[in-house]
């Protein structure tokens, strides 16, 4: 693994702090950091919970494969992309992205792009729990 | 020769498993492997309805499978 580029996919709790010290850098102006919780309804309907699956060897392949086309696209310095798998409770965190870069816009695009893809490209797939049963999540294109 | 298919999300509950072993004895691309595994599980997806990676890499229809891939269906994702 190229060493501005970090990638995990774990069953553990993430680490806000790891992915930021991460990409800490002193040639760098700053940070942009993406956090993503898990929400607690759906159409008006109560989440109690989600579940995250994955097909973990591939998975790894393309999150390595969006922190690359970041770096190739932007002028960014490094890149965190870190998932969670597993069972989540409301407001626990699913996803954190860090980039940092010389100048702040850099930073925020290459950011936009790694979540954008990710929800496109990486097989990861959640279920959705409620009172009355679940659902897979986007499982009808 | 020998393919190993494996199922995730909505498709591990539509065919109940994980995996499937299978034995094919002529070249196939994925389009015609797909009407292999509709013939063998009821309420199995339209092709358009998931994608398909061959060694974890994604692949389109027309790609041939060769023995001893592995074969991945790929429901809608929903990371993140």
């Amino acid at each position: 693994m190229k060493e501005n580029i970090s990638i995990v996919l774990t069953s553990e709790k993430l680490n806000l702090t790891t992915c930021n010290d991460f990409v800490q850098d002193h040639a760098s102006g700053g940070i942009a950091l993406f956090v993503g919780t898990v929400r607690n309804h759906t159409n008006g309907k109560e989440v109690k919970r989600l579940d995250f699956s994955t097909y973990e060897p591939m998975a790894i392949k393309e999150m390595y494969k969006i922190a690359e086309q970041a770096i190739e696209k932007f002028d960014i310095s490094k890149i965190a992309i870190h998932h969670a798998v597993g069972d989540l409770e409301i407001g626990e965190v699913p996803v954190i992205i860090s980039v940092s870069s010389a100048h702040r816009r850099a930073a925020f695009k290459a950011c936009q792009f790694a979540i954008d893809t990710l929800k496109e490209t990486v097989p990861i797939w959640k279920k959705e729990h409620f009172e009355d049963g679940e659902v897979w999540v986007n499982s009808h294109p | 020769m020998h393919i190993k298919t494996l199922f995730f999300g909505i498709l591990k509950d539509i065919t109940n498993s994980n995996s499937l072993e299978l034995e094919i004895d002529k070249d196939i691309n994925i389009e015609q492997f797909v009407i292999v595994l509709q013939e063998k599980f009821k309420n199995f997806p339209n092709i358009d309805a998931f994608t398909v990676a061959v060694n974890e890499k994604y692949v389109e229809k027309d790609f041939v499978i060769k023995a001893n891939d592995i074969v991945a269906i790929i429901p809608p994702v929903s990371g993140g």
